[in-house]
C-alpha cells in the first residue's frame, strides 16, 4: 500500500496543476457525442479549460492547441456510471475497507457520502482505466429504509472527487425496504409516509422536535426531498411496488423521483413514462432472483424505452463498487437483444447514451455533464474501436481536460509478472 | 447477483435443517443398493438420461471453432443421430436427407461448458429455502453430493442454454468446507429428475476449498478450521484417514461403508477429480505439495485468481486453473486479480478454463473467454480466436474427465453444437439454435424451442425472450 500511495501522489503532483489548462484537439476519429445521435466519422474534439469546446466534422483546431491523432480511434465521452458504490469500498469483505452501509448508525438519511468516497481506492484507478469518467454514487440501507445522500463524483487522479454533494437521497422500497422498515411493505409504506411527515414537523419548530422514529438531522436531510430540490432515489423492483412508489407523489407532490433497478419496469412502463419519471435500470438481469422480480428479461429497457421511459443503465447491487468497467459490455448486450425475435434492444446510439448522456440528465447534471455537446465537462476517452466490443482497448482518457494516469494495481502485477519465474533477484524487486 | 462464496457465509445457518433432510435420504437409498461399498457408490443414482429425437442436420459456409483451438473458414458440420459424423471445409460431403441450415454469416461451437456452477443447488428465487449448496455443520463434508441438492427447475439452466449456448456444466458444492463434498455433471437439458440430466459416464469431481471461506465460517464459531494452518491440519488428517481407511478395504475384514471414505478413496484411486476452490498463489503451491503427500492429483484449481504468479508451476504440474476473466477486490484473496490471467497462464502452456460461478455470467462465458483474450493480446500475448473458445469448451471438457464425449466437434463425439448469429467472440451475437446430442433444444427463431420451467409456468414473464 505504501508503493501505491507514492505512486498516486508522485503522478498527482506532476500533472494535475500544469495539465488543467491545456488545450487539447483530438482530430482524426470517429467521434461519439453521446446524446443518442450517430458516430461522426473523422471528426474533431477540442477541450479546453477541463470543458468541451467542439466536437464535429468542421470544427478548427486552436492554434495553440496539443494535436491527438485518434485517426483509426473512437472517441467519446466518458462512461458515466450510472448507479455505484465506486470509491466506497476497497475490499468488499474486508468491513474496514467498506462504507457503502452502516448497520449500526443511530442515523439514517442525514448520513452522506462525501465523507466516504476514497478517490484513492484501487477500484477508482481501475475503473478509470477502462474509460468510466463519472458516476452516482450511493449508500446501502443500514437499519433504515433510506440509506442517506447520494453523490455524484468523478474518477480522476485528483484528491477531489466530489461532482456533486447531496445529489439525491436514497431510499430501499420492494423485499429489501419490506425487511429495513420492520417486515411488510405496508410497514415500508407508513414508515415513508411518517417520516416525511415527522421531518415536515422538523421543519416547523427544528429546537423543539423530539420523535420516537427519527433524530433531527435525518428529519433535516429529509426536507429537499419532500420540496424536490433533491432527487430521491427509489430501489425498486416489482411492477406493483413501482406502482404504490409512484403513488407517492399523491401525498408528496414535489418528490423527484428516480427508480433504480426495476427488474419489472417493462410491465408497468406506461404508467412510469405517464408519470414522467425516469428509470437507472439493471441491463442484464434476467432471473427471479426474488419473486419481486419474477418477469425479469434482458429487454426490461428496450420495453420502456420503447413506452417513451427515460431509461439509463445502472448496476445496482451489481459488482457496482469493483466492476463499472462492465457498463460498455451490458450496452453492447442490449445492442445483440435487436437481433433476437420478440426481444427489444436499444439502437447502438441509445445503448452508448444509456452509459454517458442518459444518467447524466437524468441525475440532473446532463447540461455539464455525459456528452461531448459544447460546455461539457472535459471527459473524454479515446477507444482503439467500438467502446461496447469486447475487443476494444482504452488509449487515453481524459477528465475535466486533464489526461489521466492509467496505471493500477492489475497494471502493475500484470508487468511484474509478465514473465512468472524470479529473475536474478526475487519478485519483489521487479518494480 | 450474489457471490455464492459470500452467501455461505452469511446463510450458513439457514442451510442446516434443509441439507440434514436430503443427506439422511441420500444414506438411506444408497446403503440399499448393495453391501459393496465402491461399486455401489458408483451404482448409485444412475444417470437416467436420454438424447431426444434429432434430425440429420447439415450446417454450410458457417465459420467454425472446433474446440480444440482450429478454425474452419466456410466450414461444414454433418450432425446425425446425435452424434457429429463429420466437420471439414467447404468441400465436405453433404448428405442427402438431411435438414441443411445455411450458416453464412454465422458460426458454429461446440457446445459452451462451465465447470464451476451451482445451478440447481442454489437456484433462483434465491430464497433461504432454496439454499441448498453449503453444509455447512461441518468443515469434512466428503459424504454430501452435490446431486441431492439440484432442484431441476432452476430457472437458470434455461438461461444459460438460451443466451449462453450452455449444453454441459458442473454443479459443485460451495466452498464454506474443506471437503464440500461430490460434484456432480449434468447435460443442460430440462427435466423432471436430476437423474436424467446426469451425464452419462462422466467421472465424479470432489469439491474441496482453501483459503478465507472455510476458517472464516468455522473460526467465527470457534472451531477448527481458524486459520490457514488449521485448514491444512485438518485437510492432511483428513487424507491420512482416507489412506487407512483405502488400506483397510482392500483387506481381509473391510471396514463398514462409509459415505465420507468412499468419495475420498475415489480420489486417492483416481476415480474422483479434485476440484480445489483456491485462491492464493502461495495457498494453491501448498495444495499441490498436500497431492503430493497423499498421492492425488489436483484436477483444477477453481477461482485461482493468482494462478498468473505460478504460470510456470501450474504448467509443469498439469494443473487447470479455472477462473473468471475479470473478477476481484470482493475478498482479500480477490484483491491480486488480474484480468490477463487466463493469458498468461496460456501463454505459460498452463490449462485455461473459463468458468462463471453465477447464474448470470453462466450466461456469457463466451463474452468473459472475450475479455480474457483481449486484455492478453492488449499486453502482446498471441492468442486465437478458436484457442480462446477452447477455454469454454475443450478445456473444462477434459478437467470434467468428458473430453472423450463432448467438448470438441469431432467426428463420433456427441451432438453439442451451438449455432451463433455472429462471432461469439463479440458482444453483439447470441446463440441462434443449440443442439444437446443432436436435439434442438433451443432456437432464437422459435418460441416453442425456449424451455419454460415449472417455476416460471403461470408467472408474470413465462415464456419471455429473457
Amino acid at each position: 500500500m505504501k508503493h501505491l500511495a507514492t505512486i498516486l501522489v508522485s503522478s498527482l503532483a506532476l500533472m494535475a496543476a500544469p495539465a488543467a489548462a491545456e488545450t487539447i484537439a483530438i482530430t482524426g476519429g470517429k467521434v461519439v457525442v453521446g446524446d443518442g445521435s450517430a458516430p461522426m466519422d473523422n471528426a474533431t474534439v477540442v477541450i479546453r479549460n477541463g470543458r468541451v469546446v467542439a466536437a464535429g466534422s468542421n470544427v478548427t483546431v486552436p492554434a495553440n492547441a496539443r494535436r491527438i491523432d485518434a485517426s483509426g480511434k473512437w472517441v467519446t465521452p466518458g462512461i458515466f456510471a450510472g448507479f455505484s458504490r465506486i470509491g466506497l469500498v476497497e475490499v468488499g469483505a474486508v468491513r474496514s475497507t467498506n462504507d457503502t452501509r452502516a448497520a449500526d448508525s443511530v442515523f439514517s438519511a442525514a448520513l452522506d457520502v462525501q465523507y466516504a468516497v476514497n478517490p484513492f481506492a484501487a477500484p477508482v484507478a481501475v475503473n478509470r482505466a477502462a474509460g468510466v469518467t463519472r458516476a452516482v454514487v450511493s449508500p446501502g440501507t443500514g437499519n433504515s429504509m433510506f440509506g442517506g445522500y447520494g453523490a455524484i463524483v468523478d474518477l480522476g487522479q485528483d484528491s477531489d472527487p466530489i461532482t456533486k454533494a447531496r445529489a439525491f437521497q436514497f431510499v430501499e422500497f420492494g423485499e429489501t425496504g419490506h425487511r429495513r422498515a420492520g417486515g411488510s411493505r405496508a410497514a415500508a409504506h407508513i414508515l415513508f409516509r411518517a417520516m416525511l411527515e415527522e421531518a415536515r414537523t422538523y421543519s416547523r419548530s427544528p429546537s423543539l422536535f423530539d420523535s420516537d422514529l427519527m433524530k433531527a438531522s435525518d428529519a433535516k436531510a429529509l426536507l429537499p426531498v419532500i420540496n424536490g430540490s433533491t432527487r430521491l432515489m427509489v430501489h425498486v423492483n416489482s411492477a406493483n411496488d413501482i406502482l404504490k412508489v409512484l403513488d407517492l407523489r399523491k401525498d408528496f407532490p414535489s418528490l423527484k423521483l428516480v427508480l433504480v433497478g426495476a427488474h419489472e419496469g417493462w410491465r408497468v412502463a406506461n404508467a412510469i413514462a405517464a408519470a414522467k419519471v425516469p428509470v437507472l435500470a439493471s441491463a442484464l438481469t434476467d432471473l427471479p432472483e426474488g419473486f419481486e422480480e419474477l418477469a425479469a428479461t434482458q429487454s426490461n429497457i428496450g420495453r420502456m424505452k420503447q413506452a417513451g421511459v427515460q431509461v439509463g443503465i445502472g448496476m445496482i447491487n451489481d459488482r457496482d463498487a469493483h466492476q463499472l468497467r462492465y457498463s460498455m459490455q451490458y450496452a453492447g448486450n442490449l445492442v445483440a437483444l435487436n437481433r433476437i425475435p420478440r426481444a427489444a434492444g436499444l439502437s447502438w446510439d441509445e445503448a452508448f447514451a444509456a452509459i454517458s448522456s442518459k444518467p447524466a440528465e437524468i441525475m440532473g447534471m446532463g447540461s455539464k455533464l455525459g456528452s461531448l455537446k459544447a460546455g461539457r465537462q472535459g471527459d473524454v476517452v479515446i477507444w482503439t474501436g467500438d467502446p461496447l466490443e469486447l475487443s476494444t482497448q482504452v488509449e487515453t482518457v481524459f477528465i475535466d481536460g486533464v489526461e489521466q494516469s492509467l496505471s493500477n494495481r492489475q497494471e502493475r502485477l500484470r508487468e511484474r509478472y509478465r514473465n512468472p519465474a524470479p529473475g536474478a533477484l526475487p519478485k519483489a524487486y521487479d518494480r | 447477483m450474489k457471490w455464492k462464496d459470500l452467501l455461505a457465509v452469511a446463510t450458513a445457518g439457514a442451510l442446516v435443517a434443509g441439507c440434514a433432510a436430503t443427506a439422511a435420504e441420500t444414506e438411506t437409498a444408497s446403503a440399499s443398493v448393495s453391501s459393496l461399498s465402491k461399486s455401489s457408490a458408483k451404482a448409485a443414482f444412475p444417470s437416467t438420461y436420454k438424447r431426444y429425437p434429432s434430425d440429420n442436420v447439415v450446417i454450410t459456409g458457417a465459420t467454425i471453432f472446433d474446440g480444440e483451438g482450429q478454425q474452419i473458414d466456410n466450414g461444414v458440420i454433418f450432425m446425425s443421430a446425435g452424434e457429429i459424423v463429420s466437420v471439414g471445409g467447404p468441400d465436405t460431403a453433404i448428405p442427402t436427407d438431411s435438414t441443411i441450415i445455411d450458416g453464412t454469416g454465422k458460426y458454429v461451437t461446440p457446445g459452451i461448458i462451465d465447470i464451476h456452477s451451482h445451478l440447481g443447488d442454489y437456484p433462483t428465487p434465491s430464497v433461504p429455502a432454496h439454499s441448498d449448496g453449503n453444509e455447512a455443520t461441518s468443515p469434512v463434508t466428503p459424504e454430501v453430493w452435490a446431486e441431492h441438492s439440484v432442484w431441476p427447475q432452476d430457472p437458470g439452466f434455461s438461461r444459460a442454454l438460451a443466451n449462453g449456448g450452455i449444453t454441459s456444466l458442473q454443479i459443485l458444492p460451495g466452498s464454506a468446507n474443506l471437503f464440500g463434498g461430490r460434484a456432480v455433471t449434468l447435460k443442460n437439458v430440462p427435466a423432471r429428475t436430476v437423474q436424467a440430466m446426469k451425464f452419462p459416464g462422466a467421472p465424479y469431481g470432489m469439491k474441496m476449498a482453501c483459503g478465507e471461506n472455510p476458517k472464516r465460517v468455522y473460526g467465527n464459531r470457534n472451531r477448527k478450521p481458524a486459520t490457514r494452518m488449521g485448514s491444512l491440519s485438518l485437510t492432511r488428517q483428513t487424507w491420512i484417514n482416507a489412506q487407512d481407511y483405502r488400506k483397510k478395504s482392500k483387506g481381509a475384514k473391510p471396514p463398514k461403508r462409509d459415505l465420507a471414505m468412499e468419495t475420498l478413496v475415489g480420489v486417492l484411486d483416481g476415480d474422483i477429480l479434485v476440484h480445489n476452490h483456491c485462491y492464493r498463489a502461495d495457498e494453491l503451491n501448498q495444495i499441490i505439495d498436500m497431492s503430493k503427500e497423499f498421492g492425488y492429483k489436483v484436477t483444477a484449481f477453481h477461482h485461482a485468481v493468482e494462478s498468473y504468479k505460478i504460470a510456470d508451476i501450474l504448467a509443469k504440474e498439469d494443473i487447470c486453473s479455472a477462473i473468471w476473466a475479470d473478477w476481484w477486490g470482493f475478498k482479500m484473496e480477490a484483491y491480486d486479480a488480474i484480468p490477463e490471467n487466463a493469458a498468461l497462464l496460456q501463454q505459460a502452456g498452463a490449462c485455461v478454463v473459463i468458468h462463471s460461478d453465477d447464474e448470470n455470467q453462466i450466461q456469457r462465458l463466451n463474452q468473459e473467454a472475450s475479455k480474457a483474450l483481449a486484455d492478453g493480446r492488449a499486453m502482446g500475448i498471441e492468442i486465437s480466436d478458436a484457442q480462446a473458445i477452447q477455454w469454454i469448451t475443450y478445456n473444462p471438457a477434459k478437467a470434467m474427465g468428458i473430453s472423450d464425449q463432448t467438448g470438441s466437434l469431432k467426428p463420433g463425439k456427441m451432438a453439442d453444437v451451438v449455432l451463433w448469429n455472429g462471432n461469439p467472440l463479440s458482444v453483439y451475437a447470441r446463440p441462434e439454435k443449440v443442439w444437446i446430442d443432436g436435439a434442438m433444444l433451443y432456437d432464437a427463431n422459435d418460441s416453442g424451442r425456449r424451455p419454460v420451467s415449472d417455476f416460471e409456468l403461470g408467472q408474470p414473464g413465462e415464456g419471455d425472450v429473457k
